[in-house]
């Protein structure tokens, strides 16, 4: 180094060299990276909106909702996509870097405060999940048989709901990665991850849970909700959704609850 | 000169069912391109020591100054000043042995060319250059761990500390890591080292501190600590068990020369300014009791520590 830098500026050099470490181990394994992100969503769109359609009696899901099914699946799947990438990015590599090899001490003794190191992660996530709502959106789009009503009325919202719901996903990633065991990982999959996307308003659209008010309101304590409904309202604003200013600050709170419980698992996982 | 490692009164308590107390108080000043070591037993506090000097613990009391900038408070700005080898192996699995020193520059804000330049000069200085692109676990234990060197020092700290550096490697590694260690002395890097090796510490260390149940119990070089500590040889015996070793230690101490016994275990312990003359005496007087087995060892590190423990390092 020629020259002392300041505080600041050493923070913020040592983010980005952390964030291009990121980026260079994603670009060896992006062909992965898109077939993971891709296959659920692709398969999911192709047999409920391609196959049952052409098959004697429709899809009964279709037949229930309102709006077409496609229209529906778009931004929901895409919440979905934005959820599982970044769980993917940032909680599975962190079970194995805190696990026998403690490879992420070799992060933390960077010259920034270990909360940044936990900051990277999440920003690093949210970037892998736009990149993975993007991937879905095309798809999402030509695949049904029935034309899928998109269209963006206000750019930027819809930009601030995709990075939201992206720094969302990857406070939850951090969340996760940080606070559960690395054995347990994988039951976190089946009893946390699973159900909040089945009841995270994927599928349909909230205000069709009317009849089912319990199950109404519980599930307004789940994010992937306002992650899906956000996108509902940014992508298929023609289907009934949440009023905008409920999204946007759900979110907000969600990022900030999980973004701190992440951050105080991390940091406690790593300074003893 | 104002120490590069300076450490006052650090006591860390693990409360919890099991109250450990894993520091009590323990004073340390590292003088700058001094090669420190710290010898003592598994459990000593060696390693609390350096992960709380490295940031990566913090203490119940006591203070950390690490190139003048306190550890505990500034932690990241500390760590500008710190390189550290721990005791496992925490390569960057992801990435290629050029990667992991590549980024680790970046990590501490060098540029790109700088972090190029960097980075092909410690290949050279480690002779890595052939296994640039090999990833961390095609490597053995010893290539490992020089990696593992050349990353610690890649962005020029003050100070460098290895914990354990030779734990787990082969006879042949351990001197090539012990030639690496003085390379290192040469380029004027301060090192901190954890060793439960005498001979690691014998051969290494400029000044050695010797710990044990978290207090520092002897400073000074190595030749200081065993002509003040050192009774410069002792006589292991042993003898069937069963066998009066009370009196035996009696009769030893008795004789001319000894300086003193200590029994211990089955066997006895005698010190003695030198072996000159003594062992045929010794012999004679252990006459009836079963004599099974007796060495003889020269000052080492090894007596000063029996001689401030009562117990043997691997004990």
């Amino acid at each position: 180094m020629s020259k002392p830098l300041s505080n600041r500026s050493m923070y913020i050099r040592a983010f980005l060299g952390l964030y291009l470490r990121d980026l260079r181990v994603l670009s060896r394994e992006l062909g992965p990276f898109i077939l993971r992100v891709g296959m659920q969503p692709l398969l999911f769109l192709f047999v409920f909106t391609y196959v049952f359609p052409r098959m004697s009696g429709g899809n009964p899901m279709a037949a229930a909702s309102g709006p077409s099914f496609g229209t529906v699946l778009l931004p929901g799947l895409m919440a979905v996509a934005i959820m599982f990438s970044a769980i993917a990015a940032v909680a599975l590599p962190l079970s194995s870097e805190f696990g026998v090899t403690r490879e992420i001490d070799d992060r933390v003794m960077s010259p920034l405060p270990v909360a940044g190191v936990a900051i990277e992660k999440i920003c690093f996530g949210a970037m892998q999940s736009i990149i993975a709502a993007l991937i879905v959106l095309p798809l999402a789009i030509y695949i049904p048989t029935t034309p899928v009503a998109a269209r963006v009325d206000h750019w930027f919202f819809a930009v601030l709901v995709l990075i939201l719901s992206s720094l969302v996903a990857g406070a939850l990633g951090l969340a996760i990665g940080a606070n559960v065991k690395p054995p347990q990982i994988g039951l976190v999959f089946s009893i946390v991850l699973v159900p909040i996307t089945f009841l995270g308003c994927v599928y349909y659209p909230w205000s069709m849970l009317n009849r089912i008010p319990v199950l109404k309101w519980a599930v307004l304590l789940n994010p992937i909700v306002y992650m899906s409904e956000g996108l509902r309202t940014a992508l298929t604003p023609d289907v009934p959704h949440m009023p905008w200013y409920v999204i946007l600050l759900a979110l907000l709170i969600s990022l900030y609850l999980l973004g701190r419980l992440g951050l105080r698992g991390f940091v406690r996982r790593v300074i003893s | 000169m104002n120490p590069i490692v300076e450490i006052q009164e650090l006591t860390k308590i693990y409360e919890g069912k099991q109250r450990v107390v894993a520091l009590d108080g323990v004073d340390l000043a590292v003088k700058p391109g001094e090669l420190f070591g710290l010898l003592g037993p598994n459990g000593a506090g060696k390693t609390t020591t350096i992960s709380i000097a490295t940031t990566r613990a913090l203490p119940t009391m006591g203070s950390v100054c690490i190139a003048g900038v306190d550890a505990v408070a500034h932690p990241a700005l500390a760590r500008r000043s710190i390189g550290v080898v721990p005791q496992y192996n925490t390569l960057d699995r992801s990435l290629t042995v050029y990667e992991n020193l590549f980024y680790h520059c970046a990590y501490f804000g060098m540029s790109r060319s700088e972090s190029i330049r960097r980075t092909r000069e410690l290949l050279r200085q480690f002779y890595l250059e052939e296994r640039a692109k090999s990833y961390p676990n095609q490597l053995s234990g010893g290539l490992q761990q020089r990696v593992q060197i050349a990353r610690a020092i890649a962005h020029k700290p003050a100070i460098l500390f290895l914990d354990e550096p030779s734990a787990g490697l082969d006879p042949q590694s351990r001197l090539a890591m012990w030639e690496a260690i003085r390379n290192l002395r040469q380029e004027g890097i301060t090192v901190l080292l954890t060793t439960h090796y005498m001979e690691e510490a014998d051969a290494l260390c400029e000044r050695i501190a010797i710990i044990d149940r978290g207090r520092v119990l002897a400073l000074g070089s190595p030749l200081k600590l065993k002509q003040t500590f050192g009774v410069f040889t002792f006589f292991q015996l042993t003898v069937r068990e069963g066998e009066d070793l009370e009196l035996l230690g009696k009769k030893i101490a008795a004789l001319p020369g000894i300086e003193s016994v200590e029994v211990s275990g089955f066997g006895v312990r005698a010190f003695a300014q030198s072996a000159n003359g003594l062992l045929p005496a010794i012999v004679e007087a252990a006459q009836g009791f079963n004599l099974r087995d007796i060495s003889v060892n020269e000052p080492s590190l090894e007596s000063v520590f029996i001689k401030l423990t009562g117990r043997d390092l691997r004990e």
